[in-house]
């Protein structure tokens, strides 16, 4: 053996030594990084470790449904399914998402978009990828578990509108929580929250909210459930009831079905709304999913407005319905004889300048005013009057402002004065302008529910009631007291206008055994922005408020038909057959069968719709991208 | 020649550490795999420390001045062998390590560690100077560079590494001078930029996820950052056995093996791994007791190399698990799940023992 190992016996101790402080030292050192993790740290760790093992799945709280005024249902829902992907293994989500796509029948964008929009949103948090599945998708989802763990279904409670567009601007629509509305409802929005975006799905949003759930489940590394934790049951929402009714809807909405415009309906004792209808509408189910983009487009850009609400938000001119107003001022003020009576020659000169009359109605008093809407008379009475005194009694009897509906959106309209003139247009009140005004012309501006409410002031001596669409809703009712006098002239006008041969609607709306009274409008449309913007000349607009009893209404009806002419031809049906309805329901008649003017049905249904279950559902595939 | 030593004389207090360190490793396997589809793991290994025990034994009884004796022909053996892996070994996870022996695949290069152990310990006992000396060390880089280089090919980066300290520990005993220490830091500091340049792209990425891992919580970060999560989830008297959700559930990776110190961790909390740290520290200081009280240099230099090779492993790796050092794929010794590493770790006790009882010959 070449080495002789035994003769090297001197071990370097110090070296050695050096070694062992070295090995102590490391030991330490990995300590304190335990120590670090285990003990200062710990929480938070804790806290990620949970994140972890469990994954919450929210539970879809049902929104509450709408239902007539006699239980029937407006409004409900469907259970439907919503793909979720769960991103707790993003680096997995990632590789599987070409698959994801075909599968679900998306484009591979669609995907990333879907996933781009929750970018702010906790990555343990489930994020709904296809709002809607078809049985193909739910069949997709359920066969590859095993391969692709990342998606999940949900089950929701989707709003279903079973009859369309039937009070589609009342009800309004939901779609998903915005952003600014998470940040301003105090943590109790969220995001992907369904809400009321318009109408009484916005107005009683609380109410018809639930409260969503949450399903704790455990879960592995690669997202499997493998264990389940507590539940938090979801609370659903409440049930409104409303002070529609569906029959008189019905009608209403049938009569409505080729024109323009909008009906408004109410109980004149109680404000409580029968029935409202705004056209050119939508379908609410159009948005009960995600609206498409392309669909909201064309809804918010029509220069028709499809998703306004005219009976409350359409400021027009009242034409001769505002001389309903005129008397009433004329005759409460005083400033003129009651017997007062003008010559109508068919026109009249004011101030240099000729205004028109239909007819050469000869010798008129009031009662024949109002009867044959002679604009010359009130031409003249409006000259009397003045602008200020006109003023004071519209306001009084709620035009001008609003009338305090449980709906979002309502608008005031306008009734001009001195006042408002210097204040907008910084120049004193032309005299002549109070002259259109008396005939509903001009400045002023009204909106279909305020003409409704002032009928119904008018012929109860003054009451201004709340109109609302809530049944148990707390009312408020303004006065503005009349004496017995004014209101008996105004109503026998008003019931003139509908029953004597000289009215202006020659007799053709009379009801039967019912004390049926009205009066129309015919409003010439100033706007020349909007003829521009539609590329046509408008018509005039046809108006028709009725009432019946004539005092002391039950039920206060308006109508108007955009350019629809003639208020007593275009308008004035349609009120006759609401008004008509609501004597037969309350005389016990159930066989209904008007025909609207346009010779289609005016009844779809015969009273009641039958029970719930049988309203046709949703299609799915009619809403398919 | 000397007479062999006797059984008496084994290092009772290091074998009782290693057996109890193997005895937590054993439980920690049980809780990380009893109920997924690798349950039973753990008696398997109960079979590899008992097979290492043998082994061990069996070492112990030849003296290791005789198996020093043979190491250029062990060294030739490791090179052979280094070089039939890379020609016909069996690739897991796009490395090939691997070679089937009676029927179980080993490792190669933990047969490697322990002969250039025994190659590192020959050559510095050959020099019997007080002060290395330029040639030496370079020869003594030379020796280990070689087998390095082929292990680097497979390629394993992690044991590759472990040949390092190895030689280091050596070289520093043997008399490294301070000036010769100072290149050798200065060139490892131009190294590293270029031998980054030569890394596979996952080693890459380890690196880098290790340096900035903000830049990639999902992909190669995610493993430290369940095992950060898994330790520091754990508090400081942990969630018990076989309750951690980290380790239970999956997220911990391989939790049996590499990542076992963060299973136990979770579960045992931070009283588990000051216990468990503590065993090593033991373990290691013992080894350094032994070879205080060699006989020779010789016995010195084979018990300091497997001192280098064990504390460098328990570096790494525990490291590794608290995210202050990028994943190696180093296993801790003696705890990890692993046939190979754990014949490794005994085959050495072995040397240790060998010199240990054989200290108060002559």
């Amino acid at each position: 053996m070449a080495l002789s190992l035994q003769n090297e016996k001197r071990l370097p101790q110090g070296r050695l030594a050096v070694v062992s402080y070295f090995i102590v030292g490391m030991i330490a050192l990995l300590l304190f990084g335990f120590w670090k993790l285990q003990i200062i740290d710990s929480d938070r760790y804790a806290q990620m470790a949970e994140r972890n093992r469990v994954r919450s799945i929210p539970i879809n709280a049902p929104r509450g449904s709408m239902l007539d005024r006699e239980g029937r249902v407006l409004v409900d829902n469907y259970p439907s399914f919503s793909v979720l992907l769960l991103r707790d293994a993003p680096e997995q989500v990632d590789k599987l998402l070409p698959q994801i796509a075909d599968g679900l029948s998306m484009t591979l964008d669609e995907v990333k978009q879907q996933i781009d929009a929750a970018k702010s949103m906790p990555k343990f948090q489930p994020i709904v990828i296809k709002p809607e599945a078809s049985p193909s998708d739910i069949a997709f989802i359920e066969s590859h578990r095993a391969d692709i763990p990342v998606l999940e279904m949900l089950m929701v409670h989707r709003r279903r509108y079973p009859h369309g567009d039937m009070l589609a601007s009342g009800i309004g629509y939901v779609g998903e929580v915005s952003a600014e509305q998470v940040d301003a409802s105090d943590n109790s929005l969220k995001p992907g929250d369904t809400v009321g975006k318009s109408g009484l799905e916005r107005q009683y949003n609380e109410t018809l909210m639930g409260t969503d759930g949450m399903r704790r489940v455990i879960v592995n590394s690669i997202g499997k459930e493998v264990g389940r934790l507590e539940q938090q049951d979801a609370i659903p929402g409440k049930p409104i009831q409303l002070t529609i009714d569906y029959d008189l809807q019905a009608i209403a909405e049938a009569d409505f079905a080729t024109k323009e415009g909008a009906l408004i309906a109410m109980d004149a004792r109680t404000g409580e709304v029968l029935a409202m209808v705004s056209r050119p509408t939508f379908d609410p189910n159009d948005f009960a999913i995600r609206i498409p983009p392309a669909e909201w487009g064309r809804l918010n850009t029509d220069p028709e407005t499809p998703l306004l609400n005219r009976a409350i938000q359409a400021q027009l001119a009242p034409g001769s319905v505002f001389k309903v107003v005129m008397a009433t001022a004329m005759l409460e003020s005083k400033a003129i004889p009651a017997d007062y009576t003008v010559y109508c020659p068919g026109y009249a000169n004011f101030y240099g300048r000729t205004f028109h009359c239909d007819h050469a109605h000869g010798s008129v008093d009031l009662h024949k005013g109002i009867v044959a809407s002679c604009d010359v008379y009130f031409y003249n009475v409006g000259k009397l009057l003045g602008i200020d005194r006109i003023d004071q009694y519209a306001t009084g009897l709620g035009l001008g402002r609003r009338t305090g509906i449980d709906l979002p959106g309502e608008e005031p309209g306008l009734v001009p004065s001195e006042d408002w003139v210097q204040r907008v247009y910084h120049h004193k009140w032309y005299p002549g302008s109070t002259i259109s005004v008396a005939i509903g012309q001009g400045a002023v501006m009204v909106t279909p529910i305020q003409l409704m409410r002032m009928i119904g002031a008018v012929a109860s001596g003054g009451d201004l009631v709340q109109p609302h669409l809530l049944k148990n809703l707390t009312t408020k009712t303004d006065h503005f007291t009349l004496s017995d006098d004014t209101v008996q002239q105004v109503t026998d006008g008003m019931w003139g206008v509908v029953n004597e041969p000289d009215g202006t609607t020659s007799g053709q709306i009379k009801l039967e055994n019912v004390d049926f009274s009205g009066k129309t409008g015919t409003a010439q449309v100033e706007s020349f922005d909007l003829q521009n913007k539609l590329g046509k000349k408008l018509k005039e607009n046809g108006w028709f408020v009725g009432l019946a009893p004539r005092r002391n209404p039950e039920i206060v009806v308006a109508a108007l038909v955009q350019a629809g002419g003639w208020g007593s031809t275009s308008a004035a049906p349609i009120v006759r057959d609401v008004v008509k309805a609501y004597y037969d329901k309350k005389s016990g008649k159930r066989d209904l069968t008007y025909t609207a003017k346009d010779g289609k049905p005016a009844i779809v249904q015969p009273y009641g719709m039958g029970p719930i279950a049988q309203a046709e559902p949703v299609k799915s595939d009619a809403k398919e991208r | 020649m000397q007479k062999s030593g006797s059984i008496r004389d084994y290092d009772w207090w290091l074998l009782a550490t290693a057996f109890a360190i193997c005895g937590v490793g054993i439980l920690e396997i049980w809780s990380a795999t009893h109920t997924s589809h690798l349950a039973g793991m753990h008696t398997h290994q109960v079979e590899w420390v008992g097979l290492g025990f043998l082994l061990m034994l069996l070492v112990s009884r030849l003296d290791y001045h005789t198996i020093m004796d043979q190491a250029p022909i062990l060294y030739l053996i490791a090179i052979i062998a280094l070089i039939a892996v890379l020609a016909l070994g069996h690739a897991r996870f796009g490395a090939k390590r691997w070679l089937p022996v009676l029927g179980e695949l080993f490792q190669v290069s933990e047969l490697v560690k322990l002969i250039i152990i025994i190659v590192m310990a020959r050559f510095f006992a050959d020099v019997r100077t007080d002060q290395l000396s330029l040639a030496d060390l370079i020869k003594a880089a030379a020796v280990v560079g070689f087998p390095l280089g082929l292990i680097m090919l497979q390629p394993d980066l992690g044991t590759a590494l472990v040949l390092v300290p190895l030689a280091a520990v050596g070289a520093y005993l043997a008399g490294l001078q301070w000036k010769h220490a100072a290149v050798i830091f200065a060139l490892a500091a131009i190294m590293v930029p270029v031998g980054y340049h030569f890394l596979k792209p996952y080693q890459k990425e380890r690196v880098t996820t290790f340096l900035r891992p903000e830049e990639d919580p999902r992909g190669a970060g995610y493993q430290i950052l369940q095992s950060k999560i898994a330790v520091g989830s754990g508090g400081f008297w942990g969630k018990g056995l076989g309750h951690g959700s980290q380790n239970q559930l999956g997220f911990v990776p391989v939790r049996y093996s590499d990542f076992i110190l963060a299973a136990l961790a979770e579960e045992l909390g931070f009283a588990g791994v000051f216990v468990a740290l503590l065993l090593y520290m033991f373990l290691l200081l013992r080894l350094v007791q032994n070879a205080q009280r060699a006989h020779d240099r010789a016995g010195m230099f084979l018990v300091m190399g497997v001192a280098a090779v064990l504390g460098f492993h328990v570096l790494v790796n525990v490291a590794m698990v608290i995210g202050f050092m990028p994943v190696t794929g180093i296993p801790l010794p003696l705890m990890s799940y692993g046939g190979s590493a754990t014949l490794f770790v005994f085959l050495a006790l072995g040397l240790v023992m060998n010199v240990r009882i054989r200290r108060f010959v002559n």
